[in-house]
């Protein structure tokens, strides 16, 4: 009796280990088969909204229909293939942007004096404390006709008329950028902070100025910062929904809103599983490949 | 004490010749660090071709003075010449001094070969030179068939030869090594002493080494610079480190040593006669020592000049009596520990001249230390 109990009762590690994976399975994994089952199928008006994959034809034939039509129609209607291109443009530019502005700021971070660096990574978490919708709203006080930014500039005698930014591609890139610049920096600050300040006395030592220490040995050893950076900020930006819907274009054509028209306004819910298991696909591609390339070589530059 | 392999090669003195040039300058250079000194009005002129070791325990500035040579800090006040080029004002990247990091620093996103081409490549050269330069560069300190690795497929031992290879291939005028071999475990640093020896003679190429390994200094330097609470405390070769050391510090620093404190009670300018407390007798020294009448003084003898019989010395002066408290018997030599009736413990070491040590003097026996009338330094300070 002992032995058997021994024998079955996972040990604690196993245990530990074991509870992420649960986690993934439950949350992660049934879900997305979920969704993947709903994109094969048709829909139809009834409860739930889509038809059954597998129905029994006679007692004892199992016909399992697989629909691929709502692939078929992802390609054939090229309002999908827009929306995909174009959200993976905004997110693009969004996530070069980030890392333009983020990355002075996260090397400025790393390189202050180790007192001001924690008020510095306080300041940058700060805006967590606040919801995220409602620091998109503020942006709609602050750039519409009669916002903060338009008063000001009238005020200041440099334009008579407002801007019109509201509603614009302009809006959604201040939105984006502002909203995940956090995550840009953190993981480049994370990476600088932990370089070791020796190797660029060495490339000074080695005939380097300043500026070419930097492009030969700060930044390729940042590059691992870099890609988890752009990975943050990338992934979440093409599927965006609510960033392009409160301050955009509502002509703008983006997949996160494609997605909620297929979903909630149209009642489609196998056109909409589609579409997100086909930017899931776009996205979990290529990032495989990153991380392919990325663990082909172990983290370098760290400190020992 | 290792013996020094520079014991081999002709005299090579440049120090001691008044016409000689100085290569290296330092001018009365001061460090400050806020209220810190941590280099303290610094001369030095160091020679061409020269290995000079800074030797000096953590925290007495050697390193701070290494790096005002490299161009890392500046000095609060003073000047440093290369080659007579004031090099105060001129930053790393344009001194023809280059430097290998305690740490190595080698970049870890480059192969071995990139590496060591990163200083010629700096330089815009022609490609062909560059790879020509790093071959060889790679040759002479043996790394050839690891070109293509990268740092973190190489051992310690590898890596520090990289790094050296590295600030090298740009033929330095001077070559700064910030302690290049404490990374390393003892039987590889021994190895790796003669080879840095090896190379600097084959191209030539001063060396100020920083250490805080006495032993170390002493195999590689011509010359030894050492230093304590950011002042340099004495320079001179190995031996007139050991034997001719100028205070009670850089006698203790240097090798182990026994200090017996004294008065002078017979002073002639042909010999000395110094009374300690901790001694029956008097120490005779038979050289004249030029100190105030009635000052304390130190007599220091170093553990190798100290014998030890059971037979009571027929001389007046230079002996005193011991219980044998410890031995350490290390093969080449043993070292005894002996108590003095004042309660003050010596240290002697006696080479094992022969293999069968029946007669030897053994732990508790009652015993008598003599040493030559020319053993002893007087030191004032």
């Amino acid at each position: 009796m002992k032995r058997w109990l021994t024998r079955w009762t996972p040990s604690g590690r196993s245990l530990v280990t074991s509870v992420p994976y649960l986690w993934l399975l439950l949350f992660f994994l049934v879900p997305f088969v979920i969704v993947l089952k709903i994109s094969f199928s048709a829909s139809q008006i009834a409860m739930p909204p889509y038809q059954p994959l597998f129905h029994w034809a006679s007692e004892k034939v199992l016909q399992i229909q697989l629909n691929l039509g709502n692939f078929a129609f992802l390609v054939e209607d090229n309002l999908y293939i827009r929306a995909y291109l174009n959200s993976i443009f905004v997110a693009a530019v969004s996530t070069l942007l980030c890392l333009l502005i983020g990355y002075p700021i996260a090397y400025s971070m790393a390189r202050s004096s180790p007192s001001t660096r924690n008020i510095l990574l306080l300041l940058v978490t700060l805006p967590f404390f606040t919801s995220f919708l409602l620091r998109v709203y503020a942006w709609i006080g602050i750039l519409k006709n009669n916002g903060l930014l338009n008063n000001t500039l009238i005020s200041l005698g440099v334009i008579d008329q407002p801007i019109q930014m509201l509603q614009t591609d302009f809006a959604v890139y201040v939105g984006i950028v502002y909203s995940y610049l956090p995550f840009m920096i953190l993981p480049l600050y994370a990476n600088l902070e932990k370089m070791d300040l020796t190797l660029l006395e060495a490339a000074a030592d080695l005939g380097c100025k300043p500026w070419q220490g930097f492009l030969k040995i700060t930044l390729p050893l940042s590059k691992h910062g870099v890609i988890a950076g752009c990975l943050l900020v990338f992934i979440p930006a093409v599927g965006e929904f609510v960033i392009p819907s409160l301050l955009g274009d509502p002509g703008m054509l983006m997949i996160g809103k494609v997605l909620w028209t297929e979903f909630f306004n149209n009642r489609d819910w196998p056109v909409a599983s589609a579409v997100a298991i086909a930017l899931l696909m776009f996205l979990v591609i290529p990032i495989m490949y990153l991380d392919r390339a990325q663990n082909a070589e172990p983290a370098e530059g760290a400190r020992k | 004490m290792a013996t020094s392999p520079r014991a081999t090669q002709q005299k090579f003195e440049p120090w001691t010749d008044p016409d000689a040039k100085s290569y290296v300058r330092i001018e009365k250079v001061t460090k400050k660090f806020g209220d810190f000194i941590a280099v303290d009005d610094v001369s030095l002129h160091i020679y061409k071709k020269e290995i000079f070791c800074l030797l000096g325990a953590s925290g007495c500035g050697k390193t701070t003075l290494l790096r005002m040579l490299a161009g890392f800090e500046r000095p609060t006040s003073g000047k440093i010449f290369i080659d007579d080029v004031d090099m105060t004002a001129i930053p790393p990247y344009e001194r023809p001094v280059n430097m290998m990091f305690q740490s190595y620093a080698i970049f870890p996103h480059m192969t071995v070969e990139q590496n060591v081409a990163f200083g010629l490549k700096q330089e815009g050269l022609a490609k062909t030179e560059i790879e020509g330069r790093v071959n060889d560069m790679l040759q002479l300190v043996k790394l050839g068939q690891f070109a293509k690795r990268k740092p973190h497929q190489l051992s310690g031992g590898q890596r520090q030869r990289v790094a050296l290879a590295r600030s090298l291939v740009k033929k330095p005028k001077l070559l700064l090594l910030d302690e290049p071999l404490a990374a390393l475990d003892k039987k590889l640093r021994e190895h790796t002493q003669f080879e840095l020896i090896n190379i600097q003679e084959t191209l030539g190429v001063t060396f100020i080494v920083v250490t805080h390994d006495q032993e170390e200094a002493m195999t590689l330097s011509t010359r030894i610079g050492l230093m304590n609470h950011g002042e340099i405390v004495q320079v001179g070769t190995p031996s007139e480190m050991y034997e001719y050391p100028n205070s009670r510090f850089v006698s203790e620093f240097i090798g182990s040593v026994n200090t017996f404190e004294g008065k002078l009670i017979e002073d002639e300018p042909s010999y000395v006669r110094i009374e300690c407390a901790d001694l029956e007798a008097p120490i005779f020294v038979n050289h004249g020592v030029s100190s105030a009448p009635g000052a304390t003084i130190w007599a220091a003898i170093r553990p190798e000049k100290i014998t030890v019989s059971r037979e009571k010395p027929a001389d007046a002066d230079n002996w005193a009596s011991a219980v044998v408290r410890d031995i350490a018997y290390m093969g080449d030599m043993s070292i005894y520990l002996l108590k003095l009736d004042s309660g003050k413990i010596v240290r002697v070491t006696q080479p094992n001249v022969y293999r069968h040590a029946d007669d030897r003097v053994t732990w508790d026996e009652r015993v008598y230390l003599h040493w030559h009338s020319s053993s002893p330094v007087v030191v004032t300070k």
